[in-house]
């Protein structure tokens, strides 16, 4: 299938569209071992140090919302990029585009929010950048984050070490971002107090990763949804995996808000939560320690990875059936009725 | 069960409710073949239907006696090439924002084109989740021609009535719509016209319903014979529907019952219906892959005909012929299955769909290929 032959916003929603992107025109100019690997964040060595390295940029409208900012999910983004390959944050960058006539006040607020997020997370953002464009030029505020972040010595987390039988653990409930963003910015005016999950993990990351050797992947579940990631996961390691409808954590007012959207929330973005990969005989310990987290408290099994060698992803649906779950295609649209 | 039982949620996709509706549904389903010897074929007339039954991973679950047909009720699916052709063509025109509901975006005229690439080439195309949202674009920027792409059934055409209504009362000379809407009771009566159709009943849909009542099927019962019951979304209210079918055939006395009443009364809405009979009148519009179809659809009255922005931007219509090797005529028409087709899953996918059934997210093609039945 060829790309077309200009860029569509669906190559920007992190399902099948951006892949062919990356694939077709990122990883042709770029292409090197480290990068191949497509995961959340790369690895590379300095110095006989292993370090986790990733950028992210962020566009959101509006830029404050329910539960967080654009600020917000710029730090815990990153933060979470790294610390899901199992690396500790050591520093980030920031850098800015602004839009001509865009408020001070707001600027120095979003800051404050990054400045408290990072905090969090135990790490501090120690360069950046700022350019303006003029009106028209930008909406607002772009903010593109990297960071580093050190791996500690025996920690290999990758989508490709998977094997079968391992679980699937999701770390709280899904679609929360998805749905404060779109309410906020469509005035929907929807109630039920949806607020953006957005959160540095790093903390409960560490939590789960210091109870058991069990886990071999993690993956950020960001745009495009779980269903994506799974896919990913599954493309990687050549196993089926299977999802069970009733296990996977999304809150009653989510769950409401996306029927009545027409949208999945399977594949709405998340930004403070994340898949693990671990071996059968550990889920219960780590869900017990995610839950004694204050970002894991709905942590649940929801899935398993299956023998079978075909890159595929089932859903055991509520009433019993089952169905195969693909990748986002491109945007998620609304529907006519 | 109680009635406050039957509002909550959870409840409809209980496990073990379902099992006892689907363990129901052998017995009677193997009850009707018997008394038949034939295959039953029920069609789920809308699109909302098509996607719940694949998303619910239902199929599979069905009696081995019973067909799922898709029938013509996908918005999407049934808006000709020319209707989509003159959206298209307005995407065009300098200056002028187009506002519509977002599965309008990805279908494609018959020049390859949709409404996503056209925004990529420059166009004004907003997504709105409401008409009205549209009336107050236009009220915000008075300079600027705003177009709401009105497509779809009797679902969506009161809210549209609503939204003419309030541009009217507030005088806004930038705003007008498509009115490619159609009616669901006379595509039924199309399909049952058909001597050689296999319809054996009709799964209607809840939301039409909610708006028409219960009163424009009951011909389909009385001049067919047909079984028909009005159906909600949820698993069990899909399950329950069938089941309601299923005894109906299984009595031979065929009439139109209601499962979806908690949100559809006997008479429909009275206030929309009015409203619609004030903003429309009946036409006989091109349904995609059917053709023209006498009193069928609903194009703006006398007194809103100024709103209409095919005239206003003086726009011709004219109709492309259907894709070659392409199923979808019979596949609205329940005459045959997704999978029949030659083009299904191999020249024909998601990504690069040659027929409007696999353009449209809620097309039957395209629920068969991403939920993989």
């Amino acid at each position: 299938m060829s790309v077309p032959q200009k860029v569509l916003l669906g190559h920007g929603s992190g399902g099948r569209l951006s892949r062919e992107l990356v694939e077709k025109v990122f990883l042709k100019s770029f292409s090197n071992p480290a990068l191949r690997l497509l995961e959340d964040s790369a690895e590379v060595r300095a110095g006989g140090v292993r370090l986790a390295f990733t950028t992210d940029s962020y566009v959101v409208t509006p830029v404050e919302f329910p539960g967080a900012d654009i600020g917000r999910v710029a730090v815990c983004g990153t933060v979470n990029d790294l610390a899901v390959k199992g690396a500790r944050p050591a520093a980030l960058s920031a850098a800015f585009i602004l839009e001509e006539g865009f408020s001070l006040a707001l600027l120095t607020r979003l800051t404050a929010s990054m400045r408290r997020a990072a905090a969090e997370a135990g790490v501090p953002i120690v360069t950046g950048d700022t350019k303006v464009v003029e009106k028209g030029h930008a909406d607002g505020v772009f903010i593109n984050t990297a960071g580093i972040g050190v791996i500690p010595p025996g920690r290999a987390l990758a989508s490709a070490s998977v094997r079968p039988g391992d679980v699937i653990i999701v770390s709280g409930n899904l679609a929360d971002h998805g749905v404060a963003v779109m309410n906020a910015r469509n005035k929907l005016g929807l109630s039920g107090g949806v607020k953006s999950d957005a959160a540095p993990l790093n903390g409960l990351i560490e939590a789960a990763l210091s109870v058991s050797k069990g886990i071999r992947a993690m993956r950020d579940i960001t745009r495009g949804g779980l269903a994506t990631v799974l896919n990913e996961v599954s493309g990687a390691c050549g196993l089926s995996a299977e999802l069970d409808e009733d296990c996977v954590p999304v809150s009653a007012a989510a769950r409401g808000a996306c029927a009545l959207l027409g949208l999945d929330p399977l594949y709405v973005a998340n930004e403070g939560k994340i898949a693990l990969f671990a071996s059968p005989a550990e889920a219960e310990k780590i869900v017990k320690a995610l839950r004694r987290h204050k970002y894991g408290r709905n942590a649940a099994i929801a899935g398993r990875m299956l023998a079978e060698k075909r890159p595929q992803v089932r859903l055991n649906t509520g009433i019993g059936g089952s169905r195969i779950l693909l990748m986002l295609e491109g945007e998620q649209l609304p529907r006519i009725c | 069960m109680k009635t406050a039982e039957r509002y909550t949620t959870p409840l409809w996709h209980s496990r073990s409710m379902a099992a006892r509706a689907l363990e129901e549904m052998q017995g009677l389903a193997a009850a009707v073949s018997k008394k038949t010897s034939a295959s039953i074929n029920i069609m789920e007339v809308c699109g909302t239907h098509t996607m719940a039954i694949a998303a619910g991973g239902m199929r599979r679950l069905f009696p081995g006696q019973l067909r799922m047909l898709s029938g013509p009720g996908c918005p999407v699916c049934v808006t000709s090439q020319g209707d989509i052709d003159l959206v298209l063509a307005l995407a065009e025109v300098p200056g002028l924002t187009i506002a519509t509901f977002g599965d309008m975006l990805k279908v494609k005229g018959s020049k390859g084109l949709d409404l996503n690439s056209m925004r990529a080439r420059g166009s004004d195309v907003r997504i709105v989740y409401s008409p009205l949202d549209a009336v107050e674009l236009a009220a915000a920027d008075p300079a600027r021609e705003v177009v709401f792409i009105g497509v779809g059934f009797e679902t969506t055409a009161p809210v549209v009535a609503a939204a003419l209504a309030r541009a009217k009362k507030r005088g806004l000379k930038n705003f007008s719509i498509t009115a490619f809407f159609k009616l669901v009771p006379p595509a039924l009566d199309l399909l049952l016209s058909d001597p050689t159709n296999k319809i054996s009943g009709f799964m209607l849909p809840g939301h039409v319903s909610a708006i028409i009542g219960l009163e424009p099927y009951r011909f389909v019962a009385r001049k067919y014979g047909v079984p028909c019951a009005v159906t909600g979304f949820e698993p069990l209210d899909i399950l329950t529907g069938i089941n309601m079918l299923l005894k109906q055939m299984l009595s031979g006395r065929p009439e139109v019952q209601d499962e979806y009443f908690r949100a559809v009364p006997e008479g429909g809405n009275r206030a929309a219906l009015k409203l619609m009979e004030e903003v429309f009148v009946v036409s006989d519009p091109s349904w995609r892959a059917i053709g023209v179809l006498k009193g069928s659809g609903m194009s703006l009255s006398p007194s809103y005909s100024s709103f209409d922005a095919v005239k206003r931007f003086k726009l011709k219509r004219s109709e492309a012929p259907e894709p070659a090797g392409c199923l979808c005529g019979k596949i609205l028409l329940g005459k045959a299955l997704p999978p029949d087709c030659p083009l299904f899953g191999k020249g024909c996918t998601p990504s690069s769909a040659v027929g409007p059934c696999m353009v449209s997210s809620e097309g039957a093609c395209a629920a068969w290929f991403k939920y993989g039945n």
